[in-house]
């Protein structure tokens, strides 16, 4: 951990820090013999509320991710708890299905109370959750909230190939939201060690839907096999709704990583699909800010 | 080829907190080395091989690849003995999606190699002799350890990276070993892609500092590894 690092950083500029938190001094000194034994989350928490009460405000651009984190949370949050209650899925998303969605939704709401609580300890005050249009009606441009292509019978809570659709989607995302962002947190080793967490949390629940999405073959294009990983750029989203969800997939195509052509490496021989499946890929904040644009009022 | 107590003591050695004059002592004092080859000890650290004939990882971001490389290592000789071996009852699904790992894993292992060039550590030495692959449930159980380990383990390691290129590197990896970890758990037991023995209260995966890491892949690594080097934040 860097945070003595920080501290000491701090204490250069102000030498004040130890006497300003210094009804912390205590629980300062336990962090310094921590060791790997606590629970890491609960450590960018405290950590953030001892700034805030030295400092009052918030700290870093930091935040400036956790935002957009929370925004995406928010999304999958809502989506899932939406869907559990949607009498449109009570006869499609049962059994383990349901089991798989209901602990799915449970860390999406998870990852919400974690990173308001994190951006609070930090100082600041967490973006309110938006209006979301799940018909992928809304943005600019769009035919507005609830009127989009996902509507009436393409509804995500009427018509069960277009949930799971939707949600390898937003899982697939998430991950490539996080991954594109991992570098703007290298400053901070709690926040990026959290978001790291959160981040193969993620990859994991878009491996089940996706075999979810195997199982029951709904929208799946004929002749293509959805695999827990990503293939290429492929959605395996059969059409109309492929159109809706291929930016998502766009980008993950590349077999060369850091100059190293994968298909070849080592003497050995890759396909295409085989070196792309092997490296997922990350995405811009703006990338997916398009890409959720229509789901957000 | 080490002797079976050389091991032990290396394994006892990694789960020691790495690079403090405490554990070098007793690193000293387990190989029997003077003080008077301190020095050359020291010197020595940047180098592949210790004196020892230990391979030492290295420091800074290069240790944390070779780090990533040993486990790649681990995970690519795993899988290809699976697919050279398969478990009886094995289905054509189950052999499409674990050859799938072998090629990701080995692809790893190869880009790893490849991008440390004359970084790289040598090749390690496996002994999956506590592993029946004729059996689906041992088999399947060593992939899950694997699988949830390597997530750990990228997860600790992206706070001791400098590089933001590597560490997005190790993110476009760790990702895909989290598909593997959950469809792997689907294949013993539907449904526990992400279950609470992974996943915290607060919706968190598992995170792993390289000495735990290394202390549970040491069971399957017969080459000593001399982890001391690598940054620890």
């Amino acid at each position: 951990m860097n945070m003595l690092n920080i501290i000491s950083e701090i204490e250069k500029r102000d030498p004040e820090v130890f006497e300003k938190i210094s009804p912390r001094r205590k629980a300062m000194k336990e962090f310094a013999n921590f060791g790997g034994k606590v629970a890491l989350a609960s450590i960018p928490f405290a950590l953030g509320s001892m700034f805030k009460k030295a400092y009052g405000g918030p700290t870093d651009a930091i935040t400036d991710v956790l935002q957009f984190a929370l925004t995406l949370e928010y999304l999958e949050a809502e989506y899932y708890t939406t869907a559990l209650a949607a009498p449109g899925l009570t006869a499609t998303l049962t059994g383990a299905a349901r089991g798989a969605i209901q602990t799915i939704s449970a860390h999406e709401t998870a990852h919400v109370a974690a990173l308001k609580a994190t951006l609070q300890a930090l100082g600041t005050t967490p973006v309110a959750k938006p209006t979301f249009d799940f018909s992928a009606g809304s943005g600019p441009g769009g035919p507005g909230l609830g009127n989009g292509p996902l509507s009436g019978a393409n509804s995500p809570f009427v018509n069960y190939a277009v949930f799971l659709a939707v949600a390898q989607t937003f899982e697939d995302t998430g991950v490539r939201a996080y991954k594109g962002q991992a570098g703007n947190l290298i400053t901070n080793n709690d926040v990026l060690t959290a978001a790291l967490q959160i981040h193969s949390v993620e990859a994991r629940h878009a491996s089940h839907i996706r075999q979810m999405r195997r199982a029951t073959g709904l929208a799946v294009p004929a002749g293509v096999t959805v695999k827990p990983w990503i293939t290429l750029n492929q959605s395996g989203v059969a059409a109309p709704f492929d159109a809706y969800v291929q930016s998502s997939y766009n980008g993950e195509e590349v077999t060369s990583q850091a100059n190293v052509n994968i298909m070849t490496v080592g003497g050995n021989t890759f396909s295409a699909a085989a070196a792309s499946e092997a490296f997922d890929e990350p995405l811009t904040k703006a990338e997916v800010l398009a890409i959720v644009d229509g789901f957000i009022v | 080829m080490p002797t079976q107590k050389s091991t032990d003591n290396q394994l006892e050695l990694l789960t020691e907190s790495p690079s403090t004059q405490v554990s070098r002592r007793k690193f000293l004092g387990y190989v029997g080395l003077s003080s008077a080859l301190l020095a050359t000890v020291a010197t020595s650290c940047d180098k592949n091989d210790d004196n020892d004939g230990r391979v030492n990882l290295g420091s800074g971001d290069i240790g944390i690849l070779n780090y990533a490389y040993a486990l790649e290592q681990l995970e690519a000789a795993f899988y290809t003995k699976v697919i050279s071996s398969l478990y009886s009852g094995i289905t054509a699904t189950e052999q499409a999606y674990l050859t799938d790992i072998r090629d990701h894993e080995v692809a790893h292992r190869e880009f790893f190699k490849a991008a440390l060039g004359s970084s790289a550590i040598p090749a390690l030495e496996v002994n999956f002799s506590s592993i029946d692959f004729g059996n689906r449930a041992s088999v399947l159980g060593a992939a899950k350890a694997f699988e949830d380990l390597g997530v750990a383990a990228y997860n600790g390691a992206g706070k001791l990276i400098v590089s933001p290129d590597y560490l997005l590197l190790a993110g476009k990896i760790v990702s895909v070993e989290a598909r593997h970890a959950a469809l792997i758990r689907d294949l013993i037991s539907n449904g526990s892609f992400a279950d609470n023995t992974v996943i915290d209260a607060n919706g968190l995966d598992m995170q792993k500092a390289p000495s735990e890491v290394l202390a549970a892949a040491g069971t399957y690594i017969v080459t000593p590894i001399n982890a001391s080097n690598l940054p620890t934040s």
